[in-house]
């Protein structure tokens, strides 16, 4: 079933918006508390548990034996998955969810694949016929706004502590997983033509478009993704842009904090 | 299901399966029979009233009793009737009959749209829970501007506080107009700073898990806190 | 396999437990926002997260019962959750784990106060070492309560085994990969009804009653550990204010403020 928003909270969000104010007390242009746990399954060979205000998400990383593609025979894989279930919130009818999740797990796969973060090459044991596979999965426990962020973010900190399990399959000792970069992405949303980062549940219900953008360490852009109905002007990507360069160094340094 | 003296000095938590009394009582709301014996269902505070034990459930969602007052959130239309959330299992029904307006048969949509809000009142609960609601009273409407918070329905009684209490003390520090229903649904109408204080002193009370208290922490909080911006990790004023 | 030995000279198992000990058990109470109620386990290594949303009217109307509450129970298992990465998707085993837990609560849930309406409850296994059936519904039913659904006792639940030719209590993965029998009770303390019941392996009728029994006493351990989780959720002070008093009172005093 749809949730209905009560159209005094969408007048009342367009109002404080158009003073530059957000219901839970943010400036427009910033993002929410987080706290990032990592190492917290046991059968993974990474995890973190990213909570981003009252958004709460688990995301692990399993590395096994595989044969590469053909187009690619020296290279290891990555393949990332992301449900969302019911747990989180109760609107999460699984059919119904089945592309925002794929929508989801392909931008955040962007943003690690483009961005160079996992030395592919490193991961290669014979070309063409055994190399690692990185599966990085994300489960969403409580939903409020901007799974794109937490996910990526989850993702970020579950590869920067992972380690690849040789010694279980008898190819040496295990090994971090080869990484340079760290990719962040951040997301904006437009309403009543006022952009916000990183929106909670109610407003991205009342959001007319929505903004993913995901930058490397150097301030260079790795991947976008516009969505929803509405529509940005250029100024409005640009000034995004510049606001994706600083709240990513921050969440960076949390990361690595972390 | 009146608060007693009794209520107020033995205050226990009850869990699920507790022994609450023998067949001198009956079986009240939060409660059933097994054995001749009185056991809460719910997790919540023991209350006897007369000769009836309940549980005043602290958490669960709220049931409609006929003359609750609430405020619901239109959800759909049909002909003749609307159908309204008011935060409870199931969805209320409001008849084109049980409003003021005199509404032409196929015009409900003119009149309540899916996303408006409502003060109405439940008129009856049937034997299947199908809930009727009327706004064919002295101050029933439809709600225009203003602010909706949610609370615990369990928490409605400490938003209003001892005789009404802590709500005085709401409106008058935060000089901001307040309707509490009793499904959790509070409306606040004022300027929005005023608003937003007012909201923000209500989900205090909303979180708290105890109330010993309340009332002095809330004054402090509207007196000291006149700007209650949270903290924040990132501030990136690049937008 | 044969050679490995799970109960050493001693009467010690491999992880150092008596034959009679529950691996450590930790149940948080209330750890979602948007689920109705909540509850975390930890048990062992067993880490599972579960959601309560509901009553709420069901749709499709067909699903309906006029005369009480559906009970709907989703156990699933995430990717990362085992050794070997399990795909997405309910597979036939958590679709029948689904089932007899969902059977287990329908025992104690007291339905028929929510004509045509649906309980859901998602039981999210996050890391898995056995037993995570009995780990589920115990917290499940935690989960219930938080939610103030109303029922008629909290469900523990625990497995007994047979290891070595012995009757032991909790079997872990090791235990429970190579181990001679499994019997997951789920048992309610107040009426003594077992509402779940499962067991797969070699009992002869004596060791059946043995692991039963040793099953049904760590039960009774196991409640008192849900009691603690709702309780450390619900902190009570004597003389608190307001909560029990009605709010019919006060209507008319705020409706003045709304004209």
């Amino acid at each position: 079933m749809k949730e209905i928003i009560p159209e005094l909270k969408i007048e009342h969000i367009k109002r404080l918006a158009a003073g530059g104010n957000r219901a839970d007390g943010r400036s427009l242009g910033q993002f929410r508390e987080m706290s990032i746990e990592r190492d917290v399954i046991g059968t993974a060979e990474g995890s973190a548990r990213v909570k981003l205000g009252k958004t709460d998400i688990l995301v692990g990383v399993k590395i096994e034996l595989g044969a590469p593609y053909p187009n690619h025979p020296d290279e290891g894989m990555l393949k990332t998955t992301l449900e969302l279930r019911q747990i989180a919130h109760h609107s999460f009818d699984p059919g119904q969810m089945k592309n925002r999740a794929i929508e989801l797990s392909r931008v955040v796969d962007r943003g690690v694949r483009e961005s160079r973060m996992i030395d592919m090459k490193k991961l290669c044991i014979e070309p063409g016929k055994k190399v690692w596979m990185v599966y990085l999965d994300i489960q969403v426990l409580d939903y409020d706004g901007n799974l794109f962020d937490a996910a990526t973010i989850g993702s970020i900190a579950t590869l920067t502590g992972a380690r690849v399990p040789a010694s279980a399959f008898g190819l040496g000792e295990d090994f971090p997983l080869p990484l340079s970069e760290m990719p962040i992405s951040t997301t904006f949303v437009k309403i009543d033509g006022h952009i916000m980062l990183d929106p909670t549940a109610t407003e991205e219900a009342v959001a007319d478009a929505r903004l993913t953008v995901t930058m490397d360490s150097q301030g260079n852009l790795r991947a976008m993704q516009k969505g929803l109905s509405g529509a940005f002007y250029y100024e409005e990507i640009t000034t995004a842009i510049e606001n994706s360069i600083k709240t990513g160094n921050s969440i960076r340094e949390i990361i690595r904090s972390g | 299901m009146n608060s007693n003296d009794d209520s107020q000095s033995k205050r226990t938590l009850v869990l699920p399966g507790d022994e609450l009394g023998d067949d001198n009582f009956k079986a009240g709301s939060g409660t059933y029979k097994l054995d001749g014996k009185i056991h809460a269902a719910q997790l919540g505070i023991m209350n006897i009233s007369r000769d009836f034990i309940n549980v005043i459930s602290l958490s669960g969602s709220y049931i409609p009793k006929p003359g609750d007052s609430v405020i619901g959130i239109v959800i759909d239309n049909g002909p003749s009737s609307w159908m309204v959330d008011i935060g409870c299992p199931y969805t209320a029904m409001m008849h084109t009959n049980d409003v003021q307006w005199n509404v032409k048969y196929g015009e409900a949509g003119k009149y309540l749209k899916p996303g408006d809000a409502i003060l109405a009142k439940v008129s009856s609960v049937g034997e299947t829970k199908k809930t009727q609601l009327t706004m064919k009273e002295h101050g029933l409407r439809k709600i225009e501007g203003g602010l909706l918070v949610q609370v615990a329905h369990s928490k409605v009684p400490r938003v209003i506080g001892k005789g009404g209490s802590m709500i005085s003390l709401l409106k008058q520090k935060t000089n901001t107009r307040m309707f509490v229903g009793q499904n959790g649904m509070i409306w606040l109408d004022g300027e929005n700073r005023d608003m937003e204080r007012a909201s923000a002193a209500i989900n205090l009370i909303d979180e708290k898990t105890r109330s010993t208290g309340l009332t002095e922490e809330i004054s402090k909080f509207l007196e000291g806190a006149s700007n209650g911006s949270p903290e924040t990790d990132i501030d990136s004023d690049g937008v | 396999m044969e050679d490995i030995k799970l109960i050493d000279d001693e009467g010690k198992r491999k992880d150092g437990r008596a034959p009679d000990d529950l691996r450590d058990i930790r149940i948080k109470a209330g750890v979602l926002q948007n689920a109705d109620g909540s509850a975390y386990i930890e048990w062992g290594k067993n880490k599972i997260m579960v959601g309560v949303y509901g009553p709420r009217e069901v749709f499709p109307k067909h699903l309906q019962r006029p005369d009480r509450a559906i009970v709907q129970v989703n156990y699933s298992m995430s990717a990362f959750s085992v050794d070997q990465r399990k795909k997405p998707g309910q597979g036939r085993r958590e679709n029948e784990i689904s089932k007899i837990i969902s059977e287990a609560l329908e025992k104690i849930i007291i339905s028929n106060q929510f004509p045509r309406t649906s309980i859901d409850v998602f039981i999210e296994v996050l890391e898995a070492s056995a037993g995570t059936r009995c780990a589920g519904l115990t917290a499940a039913s935690v989960a219930l309560a938080d939610a103030g659904i109303p029922i008629i006792d909290l469900v523990p639940s625990c497995a007994a085994g047979k290891i070595d030719g012995q009757i032991v209590l909790d079997l872990d993965k090791i235990e429970d990969n190579i181990g001679e029998a499994d019997l997951p009770v789920g048992y309610v303390p107040k009426t003594g009804e077992v509402v779940l019941l499962q067991m797969d392996g070699h009992f002869t009728p004596e060791e059946f009653e043995k692991a039963f029994g040793m099953a049904k006493e760590a039960c009774l351990h196991i409640h008192k550990l849900q009691r603690e989780a709702l309780i450390a959720r619900y902190p009570l002070e004597a003389g608190d204010e307001n909560d029990g008093e009605n709010a019919d009172g006060n209507v008319d005093d705020n409706r003045g403020a709304s004209q």
